[in-house]
């Protein structure tokens, strides 16, 4: 804790943003309601805007604020945006999935975050880098997602746990090693926001085929298809 | 010798002001959602007329219901004693540190969930049996609320833990934000205070703590309901020493005592509107959602303890 009190105060506010975002992982993984699923995903977007802003003040890496706009524009407002009209356009807004067992989800997504930091302690050690220690944080963040992703039936909430996996990778990049390159960063952004549009198609089909988004029918097999 | 004195007397400050607080809180929240406002001393004429009432306790007790209310009021003017209110440094901060507090709290718990059975009541009983629900949930919150803050101050002595933070000065702990919303929500679980109780029910199948009051009268009660308002005052007071104890006398002058008196009474009069605000805000939740309100509670303490773990010792 000596660490801590010797960091700069900027750096300090950067390990409270990863403590923030590891949160909203939860609070994603503790969401059974469509709508607030995507407004706590349109927040987590905004945190990690903020935290690459911060990066980008303490390392005085001026590409970074790009990157930081970039994030706040397209995970923060115009994906939860796109996913919001897509869950009104399908009628599934307030719609709320039975989680089974939600307090053992969440232990077991605490389990998980003591699993991350446990495995990335080697790299820990090799890094220079007072926040370092946000790689533990950021793969945490990128299993909890895949948590997510598995312990929901509905496709909506799959698609959110898919993006946020990719906020971790996010969140690693800028934390832990102060940004990529620029124009990888930018084709990842656009990556994501050509894979929510692809996912609205999908939506629609899955929609059109089994009359539902709950991605477990595709489990049967159905006779009167044609 | 002075300064058991100063112990004394700080005790006796606690315990003589834990009312006024219950008070206060009444009367914002009575503001707030435009009911005409009791005195913020109306707390004081409440205990006064119970204590000038004849006791009557029923015909099926034993001892044990007549000796609980002394039991709790003791326990809860004992852990007045440990925390520290507007100085540190005191002799009776040393006697007892955090977890023997964790202790007090659960010693009175004890005793009044088995005063509540004593009377064989229908309420007695299920107001004891959801007291002990709700405590067995919110205890292990609480410990780790309070382990986190111990790792971090590298002590269990509230006294020295405030004097660690002192030191340290504006030190941005991701941990604290979390051990701190969890402290949050266990008090107001402990205190019986809105999402889990209703302090003001008169509706007995929804009461957790009043259920298990029902038999007293009289002096006992007086106790039993003074007893809570202190204990309210603990947690609050617990809060500002573990998350913003700046202004908190840590030498002996009548300054820095004045000092100290004026900053807690100003940091409690604040918590005390942000508790009406938000008891005037949220609705009293249903008691089979308690587990999952606590387990959040405790999640928040555990990522606490991660996060201390992994973010700023590391």
């Amino acid at each position: 804790m000596h660490a801590l009190d010797a960091l700069p105060l900027y750096d300090q506010a950067i390990l409270v943003m990863a403590a923030l975002v590891l949160f909203s992982a939860f609070a994603l993984l503790g969401q059974s309601r469509m709508f607030s699923l995507i407004t706590v995903f349109a927040w987590q977007g905004a945190l990690l805007a903020i935290t690459s802003a911060l990066v980008a003040f303490s390392t005085g890496q001026h590409h970074l604020y790009i990157s930081a706009a970039l994030t706040l524009a397209l995970k923060a407002i115009l994906i939860p945006w796109m996913l919001t009209r897509m869950v009104t356009h399908l009628g599934v807004r307030q719609e709320a999935e039975a989680l089974g067992r939600p307090a053992l989800v969440l232990l077991a997504g605490a389990a998980l975050v003591v699993f991350s930091y446990y495995v990335s302690l080697p790299i820990v050690h090799l890094s220079t880098l007072v926040t370092r220690n946000t790689i533990g944080i950021s793969l945490a963040i990128v299993l909890l997602s895949m948590l997510l992703m598995i312990t929901r039936r509905q496709a909506m909430s799959q698609v959110v746990g898919f993006m946020a996996i990719e906020n971790g990778l996010f969140f690693a990049a800028v934390a832990s090693t102060a940004g990529m390159p620029m124009i990888v960063e930018l084709g990842i952004a656009f990556d994501v926001l050509v894979a929510a549009v692809l996912f609205g198609v999908f939506f629609l089909h899955l929609r059109d085929t089994i009359d539902s988004l709950d991605v477990d029918r595709l489990n049967r097999l159905n006779e009167d298809v044609d | 010798m002075i300064e058991w004195a100063l112990a004394i007397a700080q005790t006796l400050l606690f315990v003589t002001a834990a009312p006024l607080l219950a008070g206060w809180i009444k009367c914002c929240r009575c503001h707030l959602q435009n009911r005409a406002a009791p005195m913020v001393w109306q707390p004081y004429r409440d205990l006064a007329r119970l204590f000038g009432k004849n006791v009557v306790v029923a015909d099926t007790t034993s001892w044990l219901f007549r000796l609980a209310p002394y039991v709790v009021f003791g326990a809860a003017v004992l852990a007045a004693s440990v925390v520290p209110l507007i100085a540190t440094h005191l002799p009776t901060n040393a006697i007892a540190d955090v977890i023997v507090l964790v202790g007090f709290f659960a010693l009175a718990r004890f005793v009044q969930a088995l005063a509540a059975l004593d009377a064989g009541t229908a309420f007695g009983g299920m107001g004891a049996s959801r007291e002990m629900t709700v405590a067995s949930l919110a205890e292990p919150a609480m410990l780790l609320v309070v382990f986190t803050f111990s790792v971090t101050a590298n002590t269990t002595n509230l006294s020295t833990a405030i004097d660690h933070i002192l030191a340290s000065g504006l030190v941005l702990r991701p941990s604290f934000i979390f051990i701190a919303v969890a402290l949050l929500m266990v008090a107001v679980a402990e205190t019986g205070r809105v999402p889990v109780d209703n302090p003001a029910t008169h509706l007995e199948l929804t009461m957790l703590h009043e259920a298990m009051i029902l038999e007293y009268g009289g002096r006992h009660l007086a106790l039993v309901e003074w007893a809570g308002q202190i204990k309210l005052m603990l947690y609050g007071v617990l809060f500002i020493d573990l998350f913003v104890p700046w202004g908190i006398a840590s030498q002996l002058s009548w300054a820095a005592a004045g000092t100290g008196l004026v900053a807690v009474a100003a940091k409690l009069a604040l918590l005390g509107l942000v508790l009406a605000v938000s008891e005037t805000l949220v609705a009293k939740m249903r008691l089979f959602r308690v587990p999952g309100y606590l387990g959040f509670a405790f999640l928040l303490g555990l990522l606490g303890m991660l996060s201390h773990v992994i973010l700023e010792v590391g």
